[in-house]
């Protein structure tokens, strides 16, 4: 993916202060002012666009334009709302995998409706996540940290491999060449996809009850069925 | 001092109303978690954005019931668009309409749709009251030098 005039933040995966870059799609107004402030208070770089077509275009797979734009800061993860006038969230999703350059990153899906068929749907095209709204701080943040371990075991995973190549092309340095066999790095392992056990309980918000009208079982990352379903598509 | 510390249990007691009478709930105390010091407007501005989409959601509403053949995927999109922001929100009485709505959206029930407008616009404008009265406690509150209690 990295091309000859990539950045360092490119080649390494992070934006450079382990700042995440949070792609936000959702047509409605309200929602892409919460979702910013949300994302905003959890330390990430929010670009907020109100439709499939602009985040197409923001990544450059619009085919309009050059297919990496370098004026757009890689993205870390993706949250898009289901239901979207024109393209919806899912016809969103399916582009993005289907896509060399960008399949990698996550995709999250937000919809207000709690339908397991839909969720399935979704976590079968490739979604990380499904979000049931309204989004709270406890959901972003926990996205967050899933996002953030794997990246770093991404890039633990990608320097040892640059370290091993480079040891390879080099026989005569003779202390690495033996190391690198031994995996010191003690993640590489662990998939990405590794999820935390008991993730839902590591919010550090006071629980609150929810007391909106529609009873809202959130997917958790670290729910048993999630997990399945990720392991199997692996 | 005394006048701040009034108007504060005055502003705790409406708020503690307004939640125990279903008019908020819980992703309005979310919003005003994400205030602070670089956002001190940040619930204000959310909420006036919602009160600008739902008018013009209304109007969509009213003039999509007023065709001749109602085109009812139109009307169920619209108040689909209403129960969103109304969520993210917390007014739970007005999201709690627009499920109603939906219903009869289904069913293309076009007279119950119709009561379901009216009563629609009754939640509305009686919880954009209660923000708006929310609001000018706080105001009130921040001018006479005292700080918004924090729920």
């Amino acid at each position: 993916m990295a091309t000859a005039t990539a950045t360092a933040a490119e080649v390494y995966g992070t934006p450079s202060d382990e700042e995440l870059h949070v792609l936000a799609v959702d047509d409605s107004y309200v929602d892409r002012k919460v979702i910013e402030r949300l994302l905003k208070v959890s330390a990430c770089k929010v670009t907020a666009v109100e439709s499939g077509i602009r985040a197409l275009q923001y990544l450059g797979l619009d085919g309009g334009k050059s297919s990496v734009d370098f004026d757009a800061l890689k993205v870390n993860l993706i949250m898009t709302d289901y239901s979207m006038p024109g393209m919806t969230g899912y016809e969103l999703l399916k582009k993005i995998k289907e896509s060399s350059a960008f399949r990698e990153i996550p995709v999250v899906i937000m919809s207000s409706e709690n339908i397991l068929t839909r969720i399935d749907r979704c976590l079968e095209e490739g979604a990380e996540d499904y979000i049931v709204k309204p989004v709270k701080l406890s959901d972003v943040r926990r996205l967050k940290e899933f996002i953030i371990k794997g990246e770093l075991e991404e890039n633990s995973k990608t320097r040892h491999q640059k370290r091993k190549q480079r040891d390879e092309d080099q026989p005569s340095s003779s202390s690495s060449s033996s190391s690198s066999s031994s995996s010191s790095s003690p993640t590489t392992s662990l998939s990405f996809l590794q999820l935390p056990a008991g993730d839902d309980a590591s919010s550090s918000d006071p629980p609150s009850s929810p007391s909106s009208p529609l009873s809202q079982p959130e997917l958790l990352l670290g729910s048993p069925s999630k997990r399945s379903k990720l392991l199997d598509r692996d | 001092m005394d006048n701040v510390i009034q108007l504060q249990k005055k502003l705790v007691d409406y708020k503690t109303s307004l939640f125990n009478e279903g008019i908020l709930d819980d992703q309005f105390t979310q919003l005003q978690q994400l205030q602070d010091e670089s956002n001190p407007d940040f619930v204000v501005e959310v909420v006036s954005l919602f009160f600008k989409d739902s008018e013009r959601l209304f109007d969509e509403l009213a003039k999509t019931l007023d065709q001749q053949n109602v085109d009812f995927n139109r009307l169920d999109a619209h108040v689909h668009q209403l129960k969103g922001s109304s969520s993210s929100i917390g007014a739970q009485r007005v999201q709690k309409v627009c499920i109603l709505f939906r219903n009869y959206c289904e069913v293309r029930n076009i007279e119950e749709c119709l009561k379901c407008l009216q009563q629609l616009k009754r939640e509305y404008y009686f919880v954009k009251n209660k923000l708006e009265t929310l609001f000018k406690l706080e105001k009130q509150i921040m001018e006479a030098g005292g700080t918004i209690p924090v729920q």
